[in-house]
């Protein structure tokens, strides 16, 4: 049996030994940033199950009624659309711009970068509150005030889309209850990130993030691309059904 | 025991930590660059009629575009193999939900016509 | 084969004088820590006011069944009970029971660390429990929940005028504390481990807790976006488990039991720890197989999220669906079964004293193997169409639960209370209380095997007359199960005080937390241990012990 030490090398990491960032419980900072960093890790596990529980709903269902999901979807504006999947990616662009400033300790520079995700962040929400007034006075808010007479005869932007019948106009409540369980799980998502974003910027103002301790930031990070990358999914299963027709 | 010992290796050799890769402004460019492509272009394909493929077009995108993300923002390229294999499991669950799940919906109906 | 350790006398021990226990006072000093010791102090006593209260409605269960009619009580006031039972037993006891006591206590000492991971989020995920606890409570006094702990819809969403909100936001914020615990624990064990700690010389109680964190990490979150959509059904009536707008009432049993099978592993993983350590240690032997037994426990774990729909085979589901869930349900048998066979080879040849944690050791191995088996009868399709929504299940669901998972957890708080408080616990009437749970066990549990493959259904407050012996029997059991259970909080509380000084090792057991002080510093180690010899080495404990004697006389 090998007896090869894993966890902890005391003696490599002397220097970091009394760095006022080191808490109590680590052998040495390195130990420390591996720890929260996995920690993080594991904690983006548990949203890839919790959004796939919603996906898997959404696999179901539009295979069910994939009549009604084309009709639902043609209600959505695919340039609001296609605008806040460029300006999600605008902002993950930012944030990994101001891991990069952390790690290269540019106080200014993180400042100004989280300051532009924070705004990309509040656009995106911005376009989706639009896209959900819209939704309500489309009448297209299932439980609320949900209408499927919509659905039932010509809609003159798609003049080839045939109505739905009676039966399968109302399952696009089906639609749109995952379209609003789905995008409003995000939307609040991201409403977590900015509110964090806002502290972040705080306290990188006074430099707490440019002296060698990026772990925050960097974690940060991680979670607001995963964000990301849930909307990069969302957006062609919501918004880009069969535009073809 | 040969497989055994070999198995303890693998678990006992993982890195507690690995090389400081601190990834620069011109990785996070093109890859941006790249997704704001794939973007254009996914939504270009749902224009055109490719009758089943749209959907496997349009989620392959979706899919390239993860994986960018995941390996040049989220630093997984140069990330140590334990947190590789965090992400993995994660898909892997979500994979099994999937598919368990949908055994019961594809055969559903089997014999009852 | 074993090796008899012969400790200096543990007579002549006596109480160290900094301890976790002593090191601050105050009310504050427990509710803000960052001590996973305290921590686990702290779930131990509120894990054990819930395990009371929902023992109160299991009572309750047993007094209406008593006779015949429903007559104790309203059969919806029957519902109720039944409901909280579940929901309380299942949520606030046995999902946090070991891990969250003793497994929160003990992974940082047996890998070697000052601490998990992250302390502040530990303490966070107590106070989720409470806040859960709490608003379980809350529902119970607005006028309960009568849902069954499944939360079946649209029974759930449209039918029921009681409090299923209250009662979901709890089970979603007690979700996020078992998430947050296991979270924890997985980067601890991955990131913390001493130096010479590897994983093969892990004890086999963090395996399992490995698993079972696995479990919570990858499960939970599933249930948490399930309750979130019942929640929205039944507040803005949105429609993706509502039938009536094209919803599918099975969609919500998949991802309920996607989480709930697993969450059966959950609850039963850490108590298998527990029963390793136990067994090793009262039989001075190295556990049999020690590979088999720690990947039997990741086997659990990965074949646990491959079989959820043996509890829908009734439902509706595929018929050729259910056959594939139902032959993998028989596979997931077999690394559970590995663990049985390579805990009794540990006992052959071994050095075997019968202390209490043993007994109920014992009991675990006789009742789990009981509700084990019986789990493979009810996943095999035909049988389990004549025996699901009988008492047959209640039976197999209790043995695997009471008869397995709180036997371990009754070994494990006797096994480490001399750890945890620094004092034994009175040895002769702990005995007697084994004896006692595991009578009162199975004259409750047993005749409900009888009375469900008779046919009788559960959840029913009232039943035909000829069903009425076995029913008297099953509560005048559960009479004798209460005494059992309410005898270890009598003494335990009463040895806290005039306990027998334990000493640092009283089992002569090989694992880091009996190397070091009892109770342990707040740091757990005076300096960083490191790790030399492998799990339940008994060699070594006794070599070591005579260098110790040697040294000292
Ligand atoms: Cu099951």
């Amino acid at each position: 049996m090998d007896s090869q030490v894993i966890a902890t090398h005391p003696e490599e990491h002397a220097e970091h030994e009394h760095s006022p960032y080191l808490r109590h419980h680590f052998a040495n900072l390195e130990q420390q940033r591996e720890t929260s960093t996995f920690g993080m890790w594991l904690f983006l596990l548990t949203e890839i199950m919790f959004f796939g529980g919603l996906f898997c709903a959404y696999l179901i269902y539009r295979n069910w009624y994939y009549p009604a999901f084309v009709a639902g979807s043609h209600q959505l504006s695919i340039a609001l659309g296609a605008t806040n999947t460029a300006v999600l990616i605008c902002s993950s662009f930012t944030m990994a711009m101001a891991v990069y400033s952390s790690e290269m300790r540019w106080r200014k520079a993180l400042v100004g970068w989280l300051l532009a995700t924070i705004v990309l962040g509040g656009v995106f929400l911005g376009i989706k509150a639009v896209e959900y007034r819209e939704k309500w006075e489309k009448r297209h808010v299932p439980g609320l005030n949900f209408s499927a007479a919509g659905f039932t005869h010509q809609d003159p932007n798609y003049p080839e889309d045939k109505p739905l019948a009676p039966d399968m106009a109302e399952k696009t409540q089906v639609y749109f209850s995952l379209y609003f369980a789905m995008t409003g799980m995000h939307a609040l998502h991201m409403i977590i990130g900015v509110s964090i974003l806002i502290i972040l910027v705080i306290r990188a103002w006074g430099g707490a993030y440019t002296q060698g301790h990026m772990t925050t930031v960097e974690n940060f990070g991680l979670y607001w691309h995963f964000v990301d990358i849930v909307w990069i999914f969302l957006f062609p299963l919501l918004y880009l059904i069969s535009r073809h027709q | 025991m040969s497989e055994e010992t070999h198995a303890q290796e693998i678990l006992d050799t993982e890195p507690t930590h690995h090389e400081e890769h601190i990834v620069g402004p011109r990785v996070y460019g093109i890859i941006f660059g790249l997704l704001m492509l794939f973007t254009a272009i996914t939504v270009g394909a749902s224009y055109i009629d490719m009758y089943a493929f749209n959907a496997v077009v349009a989620l392959a995108i979706a899919c390239i575009k993860a994986v960018l993300v995941i390996l040049f923002f989220m630093h997984v390229k140069y990330s140590s193999r334990l947190t590789k294999l965090t992400v993995a499991a994660g898909f892997f669950t979500f994979v099994v939900l999937i598919t368990m799940t949908m055994t019961d919906y594809i055969s559903r109906a089997w014999g009852l016509w | 084969m074993s090796t008899i350790v012969m400790l200096p006398d543990q007579q002549t021990a006596s109480l160290p004088k900094r301890s976790y226990l002593n090191e601050e006072y105050g009310l504050k000093s427990w509710l803000l820590t960052g001590d996973h010791k305290r921590i686990a102090i702290l779930y131990l006593i509120s894990i054990t006011i819930f395990f009371f209260i929902g023992g109160f409605f299991a009572g309750m269960i047993r007094l209406e069944l008593l006779t015949p009619p429903s007559d104790l009580m309203a059969a919806d006031t029957y519902n109720k009970m039944f409901t909280m039972h579940g929901i309380i037993m299942v949520f606030l006891f046995l999902v946090p029971s070991v891990p969250a006591t003793i497994g929160n206590f003990l992974i940082p000492i047996m890998v070697g660390a000052k601490d998990l991971a992250f302390p502040k989020i530990n303490l966070l995920s107590w106070y989720l429990y409470v806040l859960g606890g709490i608003l379980v409570l809350a529902a119970l006094t607005l006028g309960g929940v009568d849902t069954g702990w499944t939360f079946t819809t649209p029974l759930s969403t449209h039918y029921l005028n009681t409090h299923v909100i209250t009662a979901g936001l709890a089970i979603f914020v007690a979700g996020f504390s078992s998430i947050f615990t296991g979270l924890n624990f997985i980067v601890t064990i991955h990131r913390m481990r001493a130096p010479g700690m590897t994983w093969f010389r892990l004890p086999l109680f963090v395996w399992s807790h490995y698993a079972a964190s696995v479990l919570m990490v990858l499960g939970t979150p599933v249930l948490a976006i399930t309750l979130v959509l019942v929640i929205l059904e039944r507040v803005i009536g949105i429609g993706v488990f509502d039938p009536a707008k094209g919803g599918d009432p099975l969609l919500f049993q998949h991802l309920f039991w996607f989480y709930s099978h697993p969450a059966v592993y959950i609850m039963i993983l850490p108590g298998f720890g527990v029963i390793s350590e136990v067994i090793s240690t009262f039989s001075r032997k190295r556990v049999f197989g020690y590979t088999a037994v720690a990947f039997s426990s990741v086997a659990i774990a990965v074949f646990g999220f491959f079989v959820w729909a043996h509890h829908m085979f009734i439902m509706g589901v595929s018929n050729y669906s259910a056959l594939v869930f139902s032959l993998l349900t028989m596979l997931v048998a077999v690394p559970s079964a590995i663990k049985i066979f390579n805990w009794s080879f540990t006992l052959y040849k071994g050095s075997i004293t019968f202390e209490t944690p043993m007994l109920y050791a014992f009991g675990f191995i006789g009742l789990f193997t009981i509700g084990g088996l019986t789990g493979v009868f009810l996943g095999s399709m035909g049988m389990d169409i004549h025996l699901t929504e009988t008492y047959f299940i209640v039976a197999h669901f209790h043995f695997v639960m009471v008869g397995g998972m709180l036997m371990a957890f009754l070994a494990g708080i006797h096994f480490w209370w001399p750890k945890m408080t620094g004092r034994m616990y009175p040895e002769g009437i702990s005995k007697l209380a084994a004896l006692t749970t595991f009578i009162g066990f199975n004259l409750t549990f047993f005749p409900q095997f009888i009375l469900g493959y008779l046919g009788m259904p559960r959840r029913y407050a009232a039943y035909p007359p000829e069903f009425q012996v076995l029913n008297v029997l099953s509560t005048a059991g559960a009479t004798v199960l209460g005494v059992g259970y309410v005898l270890p909080l009598l003494y335990l509380a009463w040895s806290l005080k005039y306990g027998k000084i334990a000493g640092s090792n009283p089992w002569q057991a090989t694992g880091l937390e009996w190397q070091i002080q009892s109770p342990p510093l707040t740091t757990n180690f005076v300096e960083t241990p490191v790790v030399d010899y492998e799990a339940y080495d008994y060699e070594w404990l006794a070599n070591k012990t005579k260098h110790e004697v040697q040294t000292v006389g």
